[in-house]
């Protein structure tokens, strides 16, 4: 069972039916017992880092997270918001975040005639070979949408990097522990295979 | 490799899919749902679904309908009519829904867009902009509620205030070009990219894949389209379609 962790912060849904589409259970939950019971953790969202951090603090999970990442090493994935919340801080509303894996989550910077946020499909440059990406060739295009993006302090981090007007780390992991900016319950086909990778997936 | 977006637009009329010519005279497609299913099969990059009666009616786009939705597509969508409060967005976002798209109550209450924008993310807010040329005057008037009020504000000036108050995309459509299948409005394009940092989605008159390129030339991010995902042929028969990935790949960086 993979626990979907419900801090009211977003696309919850739409990770549980991707989920669903490809037979793994699934359970969207901010129940403690529940959560610790789990073979495999999702950190989903979208929105604002600050409040992000904040839910995840007044829902009380962190401490227990934390112990099922580290401790437990269950396998545990963070999509978009959720990866960001993975890294030692965001310029968005200049919070520390959980600090799972060492990076830093910063605003585009002026990239002239390239917009931002940067929403679309983009590609992957893929640094380390991953169960993750099995059978998932890296010109296959994922769907973004995020105006901050990851910087990997530690380049033994970077799973994958993305080009736009600067490159960027689109996914990252440590051990058990994996983020993804781009949202593989959004990639179609590419992004379902993904999340079953991600389903048996172990360390 | 970035790709600019190319998007369905999809319009709702008593729960059922139309198709509208100068915002008017709705033709009746078939069933949303299964236009979603054949947009999923078909992998599309993003699907945008419009209720072109909510906002005149005070309703919403129908949650229900929404769910729908996200229950069949494996991509982003954004849905649009009558939004109106933080609950309203909630709602959507709830059911699946990656964005809403604001555009009636911006005019009244641009708050709403910097509430949405600070609960959900500047990202997950699109405001739409429904603007007509304007021969006399050589410029454009903008009007809400399915071109039935039009409002004493000019198109530069409603595009800065959109970016003001948080929203992370901006889409314009274009209203005399709206079904008419003759190209964008690459002229209402370039002036709205030149002062938005945030994307551009263009939609109204696209006709073939040239007509992105043009649409990306002058400076949209995403390329929206109706009767060309909907339609085919001279006889403009019903039928769902999608350009293949190598095609939009050629288009674009080709």
């Amino acid at each position: 069972m993979i626990a979907i962790i419900n801090y009211n912060m977003g696309n919850l849904r739409s990770v549980e039916k991707a989920f669903k589409r490809i037979d793994e259970p699934c359970i969207v939950t901010n129940d403690h017992e529940t959560i610790s019971n789990a073979d495999r953790i999702l950190l989903p969202g979208v929105g604002h880092f600050k409040n992000g951090m904040a839910e995840l603090e007044k829902s009380g999970l962190i401490p227990l997270i934390k112990g099922l990442a580290f401790e437990r090493k269950k396998p545990f994935l963070g999509i978009c918001l959720g990866m960001q919340l993975l890294s030692n801080f965001s310029e968005e509303g200049s919070t520390k975040g959980l600090s799972f894996i060492d990076s830093e989550t910063k605003k585009f910077p002026d990239l002239g005639h390239l917009k931002v946020p940067h929403i679309g499909w983009n590609t992957l440059d893929q640094n380390i070979t991953h169960p993750l990406f099995d059978g998932i060739s890296t010109d296959k295009q994922f769907y973004f949408v995020h105006s901050y993006y990851v910087e990997s302090t530690n380049s033994d981090n970077v799973l994958t990097e993305t080009e736009y007007g600067i490159r960027f780390t689109s996914s990252m992991v440590r051990e058990n522990i994996i983020g993804v900016q781009f949202h593989p319950e959004k990639s179609h086909s590419q992004g379902l295979r993904l999340l079953k990778n991600f389903a048996s997936f172990n360390v | 490799m970035f790709r600019p977006r190319v998007i369905p637009c999809l319009l709702l009329h008593n729960g059922g899919l139309v198709k509208t010519k100068n915002f008017a005279d709705p033709r009746y497609l078939g069933d949303p749902i299964n236009a979603v299913k054949i947009f999923n099969d078909a992998e599309a990059d993003e699907l945008i679904f419009l209720d072109i009666d909510a906002s005149k009616n005070g309703q919403t786009i129908d949650p229900e309908i929404v769910k729908g939705i996200s229950d069949e597509a494996f991509m982003p969508f954004a849905v649009g009519g009558g939004i109106n409060h933080v609950d309203d967005i909630r709602k959507m976002i709830d059911a699946g829904a990656e964005k809403v798209i604001i555009n009636s109550a911006f005019y009244a209450n641009p708050s709403l867009v910097e509430q949405g924008a600070a609960i959900f993310g500047s990202q997950a807010i699109t405001l739409s902009i429904d603007a007509q040329w304007n021969e006399v005057t050589s410029s454009y008037n903008l009007y809400s509620k399915g071109a039935s009020v039009k409002h004493d504000v000019s198109l530069e000036g409603q595009v800065m205030r959109a970016q003001e108050f948080g929203a992370g995309e901006i889409m314009i459509n274009a209203i005399h070009k709206d079904g008419t299948r003759m190209g964008y409005d690459a002229e209402l394009i370039d002036r709205v990219s030149k002062i938005s940092s945030v994307p551009i989605i263009a939609c109204g008159g696209a006709n073939s894949s040239d007509d992105f390129a043009e649409g990306h030339k002058a400076g949209a991010s995403a390329l929206a389209a109706g009767s060309m995902f909907v339609f085919v042929g001279r006889k403009s028969a019903v039928m769902i379609n999608y350009p293949e990935l190598e095609d939009l790949n050629e288009v674009f960086n080709g």
